[in-house]
Formats: structure tokens, sequence, C-alpha cells
């Protein structure tokens, strides 16, 4: 017989101890390697653990992202953290409670089928035995690792999964106090700026010290390391003054200058590239018709509300930093490379920072802070990026172009399907050598390697590329362009937003060929159920009735996937308005997530998907300039404003599946693409270039 | 030059050691210890230093600790705690209106000077009212929820 296989993370972490503790009376420690991120994950784990536990919520405490004290569970990215943590913690637990019940039946003396277990304590027959998990601890040992032979708890007997719970980390956040990494002092602390190389080989020709000291008004202190230049000081509003002026008192050597055009995705099209061809073979050129279109989005920012901040401490040979990205054991690993030192020699610990929806400034203002640590042993350094620092040089999310031709059947539907892919990586995390301010370090570590997230992984640009319709012949070619103007890397959905937009906007562009209604034609020629089953659900919701005109300035319509065709499934309808510019009016989601472990944590995560995808696709392009960013606050890179927002509505379609299936980025790319299609309806012709701004609405107005 | 400034901040009087560069929110934060409200991007765009003074919604950011000498200074630990949370910071929490929750402070604070004003807002006021706040994570409409319902409850308790 095979052993039982273990979920996701307990294979690589299957310590029993690596999980939950039994601290002191009335209290279980839940380590996790996931984060919280503004997405209510360490709510939802609380949640998982209490539940299969036994025990009340009040119960638990979580330690999170510690490499001194929590199982390595890489990144917390890709709307995988319940679908893959999760899970392992609710097995992890459940083994837990299976020893906890097997001792108590030997010390009582009874059948453990006699036993259940009630917020902790053990009940034989249904009645205290004066027995619980603390009188029990230290004769049970986790020492053990998870075997997967524990059964874990049926759905039918959940009262705590699938509860809406209040997020555990909103009180702190709603009373003002110290919630956030930016708000930590430590003793003795430093403040300190980084004067950042404009780009990677650019060399400091000279610096007039002198004029950035009288810009700082206070004391400053320069700390140099090859090519890396921070000012310090104890005085946040010195260094910060210092920190603004010290752009123009630094002369760079190797410094390039950046065309606007490059900040196109029509750049990347005349580009080298390294490509591959997945799924079918060649195009069997017997369809009907035929349709191409090419759909592109520029680069876009992670804008996360507050700029990157970590501190570090370098004391006894030992380094600690306090980061909040999203992978304190890559981060470490990366940490002790670029800085030669041994991973045991590091801790990095998660703390909880702005939103950062992806690969931000986060890890780098980290080694930036882990640099200038080490060059001031015993002093700790707080490193707070400024907004223009953010703006200019945290990784962007690449921009991309997608072509898609399809030979179309006698039916009107897609019988062969070739989408091609023009992008830069969207993956440049730690791990794979990538911190900004180790590359200015005397020896600086190799450039990363040029690729992309694997396909096995849900794929990069890739992401989402393949069509959960019914096509007999489907190909990806993506083309990886592996320089590109800018550094990129994960933003929430990776390649999905683009590639979601370009399949639903040509699928709404082939129901109109055919003459069909685009709910109606969608459902042709798709057979997964689930699919199936949300479409037809925000349909209803959104009363959606075939055949309204286009043209009339007011439009619908819709948008699918199912995120990385292995998570979530969302539907979203968009209504709006259009002149010379878009006016979200209102907006319905339909999403089967399978297991719903916090309802409302999860609504609050599409909804924010939504809103956020709405801001991409009506306002966000990084714009390039002189020697780099050149949108580099509000104003040059302005996002959605409350004013702006429409009404959603959000409703799950009920699954009796008891896996999660990550949700965090599910409704993005039907929303840009819901986006698309209703403008297009409203306008009765099709923008296929994001973002959907008034110049590109007036062109194609006065093109009509 | 560095100078004693009396302000009263949350009710008390406080003095702080700021010279003509250290804008107020720098003094709270690293002076006084009040971190809640929050730095965002040091060029008055963002709202997530929004404090009041004087009962006036003001971006903290850049606003001189000088002039706001003798004023009365409100930020959003002023506003209630967990033992008795204002009616705002209550529905807050009631709608779950957040995610990272870092736009949160300067959004209580820009709601408050709101709902001083005009007690009663349609839901295109509070939009309006909140334009100066950005939120990136997309809880705009948990937040407009909460402070339709925190209107609601001080209307309640004022007919009391």
């Amino acid at each position: 017989m095979n052993a039982p296989t273990l979920p996701g993370a307990l294979t690589d972490n299957p310590g029993l101890n690596r999980w939950v503790a039994f601290p002191s009376k009335g209290k279980v420690a839940i380590f996790t390697g996931k984060v919280e991120i503004g997405q209510g994950v360490l709510t939802a784990m609380a949640q998982i653990a209490a539940e299969e536990l036994d025990v009340a919520l009040e119960r638990i405490a979580i330690a999170s992202g510690d490499t001194d004290k929590t199982p390595n569970e890489g990144f917390t990215a890709g709307s995988q953290s319940l679908q893959f943590g999760g899970v392992a913690l609710r097995q992890a637990c459940a083994e837990v409670r299976a020893l906890f019940l097997a001792q108590a039946a030997s010390k009582i003396g009874c059948d453990v089928k006699e036993l259940s277990i009630k917020d902790g304590g053990i009940l034989r027959n249904g009645k205290a035995s004066g027995q619980d998990y603390w009188t029990l601890a230290g004769a049970v040992s986790l020492a053990g690792n998870a075997t997967g032979n524990a059964q874990i708890k049926a759905m039918s007997d959940y009262s705590i999964i699938g509860q809406n719970t209040a997020r555990l980390d909103l009180p702190a956040k709603v009373f003002g106090e110290a919630a956030f990494i930016h708000d930590m002092v430590l003793d003795g602390m430093k403040h300190a700026r980084v004067v950042r190389q404009p780009k990677r080989g650019a060399s400091i020709a000279s610096v007039d010290e002198a004029a950035i000291r009288r810009a700082a008004k206070g004391p400053v202190e320069f700390v140099r390391h090859g090519n890396f230049l921070a000012i310090v000081g104890e005085n946040e509003t010195a260094v910060e003054a210092a920190g603004a002026a010290a752009a123009n008192h630094v002369v760079w050597n190797g410094v390039e200058q950046i065309s606007p055009q490059q900040q196109e995705a029509s750049w990347l099209l005349q580009r080298p590239s390294i490509d591959r061809t997945v799924g079918a073979p060649e195009p069997t050129g017997r369809g009907k018709t035929r349709h191409e279109a090419t759909y592109t989005r520029g680069h876009l920012a992670h804008a996360s509300i507050a700029p990157s901040c970590a501190l570090a401490e370098y004391r006894d040979g030992h380094l600690t930093v306090w980061t909040h990205a999203q992978g304190v054991y890559p981060l470490r690993n990366t940490l002790a490379q670029s800085l030669g030192l041994e991973p045991k020699a590091i801790s990095v610990r998660h703390v909880q920072g702005p939103g950062c929806y992806g690969h931000n400034g986060a890890d780098d203002v980290a080694a930036d802070a882990a640099i200038i640590a080490m060059q001031m042993p015993g002093k700790p350094v707080r490193v707070r990026w400024r907004r223009e620092e953010e703006f200019a040089f945290e990784p962007m999310s690449p921009a991309m172009a997608v072509k898609v031709r399809a030979e179309i059947d006698d039916k009107g539907h897609p019988s062969d399907w070739t989408a091609e892919i023009w992008s830069g990586t969207h993956s440049a995390r730690p791990g794979s050598g990538n911190l900004l301010g180790a590359e200015a370090l005397p020896n600086p570590p190799p450039p990363a390697k040029h690729a992309d997230v694997p396909d096995s992984n849900g794929g990069g640009a890739t992401r989402n590329a393949d069509p959960l319709y019914d096509i007999a012949a489907k190909r990806i070619i993506h083309h990886l362009i592996p320089e590109t103007p800018i550094r990129t890397s994960a933003l929430r959905g990776l390649g999905a937003m683009p590639n979601v937009f370009a399949i639903e906007s040509f699928i709404d562009e082939l129901a109109e060929k055919a003459g069909k209604d685009p709910v109606a034609y969608r459902l042709e020629f798709l057979t997964d159920p689930r699919a199936r089953g949300v479409i037809e659900h925000v349909a209803k919701m959104a009363k959606w009735k075939a055949g309204l005109p286009a043209g009339t300035g007011r439009g619908r319509g819709i948008g699918f996937s199912r995120y990385k065709n292995r998570a979530a499934y969302s539907a979203v309808i968009v209504e709006l308005e259009v002149d010379e510019t878009i006016r979200l009016r209102e907006v319905w989601c339909s999403t089967d997530a399978g297991l719903i472990v916090n309802p409302d944590g999860a609504i609050n995560q599409l909804e924010g998907g939504i809103i956020q995808s709405a801001s991409w696709v009506l306002k966000e392009q990084v714009r390039l300039e002189g020697t780099g960013v050149s949108s580099i606050d509000w104003d040059t890179y302005p996002v959605i404003r409350f004013s702006e927002v429409p009404e959603i509505h959000i409703e799950f379609v009920k699954s009796a599946s008891d896996l999660p299936l990550g949700l965090g980025e599910a409704t993005a790319g039907p929303t840009a693409a819901a986006i698309g299609n209703a403008v297009s309806h409203a306008l009765g012709a099709r923008i296929r270039d994001l973002p959907l701004t008034r110049e590109r609405i007036m062109a194609t107005l006065l093109a009509q | 030059m560095t100078a004693r400034i009396d302000l009263k901040v949350n009710g008390k009087t406080v003095s702080v050691a700021a010279d003509e560069n250290t804008p107020l929110l720098a003094a709270l934060r690293n002076d006084l210890g009040l971190v809640g409200t929050r730095f965002g991007c040091g060029l008055e765009q963002c709202g997530c230093c929004m404090v009041l003074i004087d009962g006036a919604p003001v971006k903290s950011c850049t606003h001189p600790t000088a002039s706001a000498a003798g004023k009365s200074v409100t930020t959003v630990e002023g506003l209630g705690t967990h033992d008795k949370p204002h009616p705002l910071q209550q529905a807050f929490i009631d709608e779950q209106a957040g995610q990272c929750g870092y736009c949160l402070s300067g959004i209580l604070i820009s709601a408050k000077a709101l709902l001083d004003r005009n007690p009663s807002p349609t839901r295109s006021e509070i939009a309006q009212a909140l334009d100066g706040n950005i939120c990136r994570c997309g809880s705009h409409n948990r937040i407009m929820r909460a402070i339709a319902k925190a209107a609601t409850q001080l209307r309640a308790g004022k007919k009391q």
C-alpha cells in the first residue's frame, strides 16, 4: 500500500511541531509560513486551525513568516495560501488532534471512538473526561512527522470554517496602533535613505556631500560601499531631506537615456526573444473563416499605498531583518548570497506592511537595510523608501502584447486557436538573485537568469492564456523578451489579466461575427459545469438581456476565467457609460471557489480585485522618459478614486468541494475583459489597448 | 533653527522640538510616538497622513509643525479606543472596511471631518469627501458603507 500523500507544504515541513504547539494552559500556537498582506490570510488560518483542533478561535495565536519559528512555505503569492498552505495546516491539525485523542483513550482506558473534543476539552460519550489538550500536552510528542493518515473533519461538521469572521488584524489599524513595519522603533535606531544607482552597472562619478548636508539641515552621515551610497542619521526629517536632494548632487557614469516608445507594449514586438510553442501542432487551416486581433497593455506599478520599509540590525555576527516581503526564506537565502553570510547567520521576520499585490520594493528595501546595518554593527537601521523611489525603482508588471487568431467553424465557434504572447518576465523575485542594492556592491551578483514562471506553477506571461472553452486545437506561442527597459516581476495575477482581457475580448468579437449574444455564445462551447455555473449565475444576478443595442453610450459586458485554469472560477458583468471618459455604474460577480473559509473575507478579496483591475484598465500605465520611470507620484500615476468606484454585487456559487480554490487574483482578468467588452458595446467600436484612456476613446470616436 | 512648539494633540498640551523643516507628521510620529498617522507619499496626494487642525482636515506630511503652534490637533488615536471606540471606528470594524488598512487612519479623519459638517451624507457626498484619500486595496465600498452606518448611529445618538 502506498503511503498517503501529504498536502503541499506539509511534504516540505512534515514535523507537526513546525505547525502546532500548546505553549500554556488554554492557548494554542499556530505557525504558518504564509504572511498577512492585507488579504486576511491569518484570520482564515486561525479559523482552519480552530476548526480542525476543536478549540475556540480566541485560543489561537498565530506566528507567521519568521525564519526562526515558522515552516518554510516559500512566497505568499499566487492565490495559493489557502489552496495549499491552508490545506497543509488543516492536515497537520487533524494529525495533532488524532494523537491527543489516542493519548486520551490510553490514559482513560477507553476506545477512542467514545471520545470527542469541545473547545480543547476531551469529552467521553459527550461528557467532560477531565482531560484536555493541555493536561495531555506533556505526554504527547509532536516531534514526529505527519503521516497523512489522520482523517480531516467532514464539512458537514464545520462550525467555524464558512462563518464570517472578523479580521484579527483590523482593530489595530482602525485605532491607529503600531500595526505596520513603518511604525517599528528599535532602541538607538538610525534612519537611512539610499541614493539609488540609476541602473545596474552605473558607477558614482562624484558626490557633493556638502550640498547634501546643507539640504539636510541636520546631522547626517554617508555610508558608502562600492556604488551603494546611503545617508544615515538619527533625525528622519534631516535624512529624508538629504535623500530627496541627493539625486541632484550625485553624478553617475553609465546612465542611459530611455525612449518613451519603450513604455508601449508595441515596442516588444520587434525585440529579440526566447521563443517556445506549447499545445497543438500547426493550425489545421480547415476553418470556414478566420479572425485575428492583437491586444496590449503597458507596464503597471504595484503602487502600494506607502513606500517600502525595512529594519535591520547586525550584532555579534548575526543579521536580523524585519521586512514586509512575501517570502522570508527566499529573502534570507538571497541576502546570504548577496552579503556573503551563511543563511543560519540571518533571521528574517515578517512585519505587516501596506498592501503589495506582488513583488514591489519590499525585498529591495530589506537588502538596503541589511547592507547599511552590516556597515554599522550594533546599530539598528530603518530604511523607508521615498515615494518617488518606490514608483521609480520597484519591479513593474511587464507590458504585454497578445495576438489571438482563430479558425472559425460553420457554427461560428473557434475550432483552432493560437495565442501569441510577447512579454518580459513576470518573475524576478529573490531566489533568482534580484536585490537592487546588491547590484551596487563591489562584487555584484550576476544578473538574474532570463526565465518566466514555469507553466507547471501556473505560468507567468502564459498564465490563463489557454482558454477554458471547448476548442479542438489550441496552442500558445510565448516570446519571452529578456531585455526590457525596466525591471519587471510579479504583480497580482501575472499574465492572467492581459490574457483574459485578450481571450474574452476576442470571444466577444467572435460572438458579434456570429450574430449571437455574448453570454449565450460562451455557453455554446463551454462544458465545464462550474464554469457554466458562474456565467449563468452572474447573468441572472445582472438580469442580463440579449440584444441591447450597441453604440448608445451605455454598455454592458461580460468576462470570465478560471484563474490559472485550476483555482477559482469567476464571471463578472460590468455596466458603464462612456462619453469622453468611462463611468463605471454597476458590477456583478459570481465566483465558485470551492470551500470558502471566511465568506466576508473572500468577498473583500474578490471586490478588491475588481476595483484594482478597474483602476488598471481605466487609468494605469508606467511612463518612461529621460533615464527611467517618469510616473513617480500619484499625479503622474493616477489610480481609481472613491467617486469613480461603482456599486459591486458579489455572490458565490455553492460548491460541494471541501477544497478551497485560490481566489485573491480571480476577478482581475474577468473584470478587465468585462470593462473592455462593455466599452465596446457602449461605443459600437472596440479598443484593444489598455489603459482605456480618454485619448484612446476620443480617437475611437473620431474614427467612427 | 530648532524651537519648542506647544500644541494641543488629542486634548493634551504637548511640546515638541522642531525646526522649520519638520512636518507635523514627523513630530507626531517620531517625537510624540503617535504612529497612527501614517506616511504615504509626503506630497499631499494620498491622504494617509490626514489630521484635524482646529477641526479642519489637513495633510500633515508637508504641514509645518510650527504653523500648528497653539492649535488643536486630532489624530486617529484621538477618535476612540478599543474600550470606547468612536462610532466611525466601530462601523469600520462592523463592516470589515479595510484590507491592508494602511489608508484607514487618514480616511477615518476625512470621514470625521465630513460627518462634522454633514451629518447625513449621500454615497456620492461620502465619495467626494474621500477623493483626497487613496485606497489601493479596493475596500472603497465597505469604507463608504461604514461611514454611512456611523452617520446613522451618530444621528440616532444625538436625538437621544
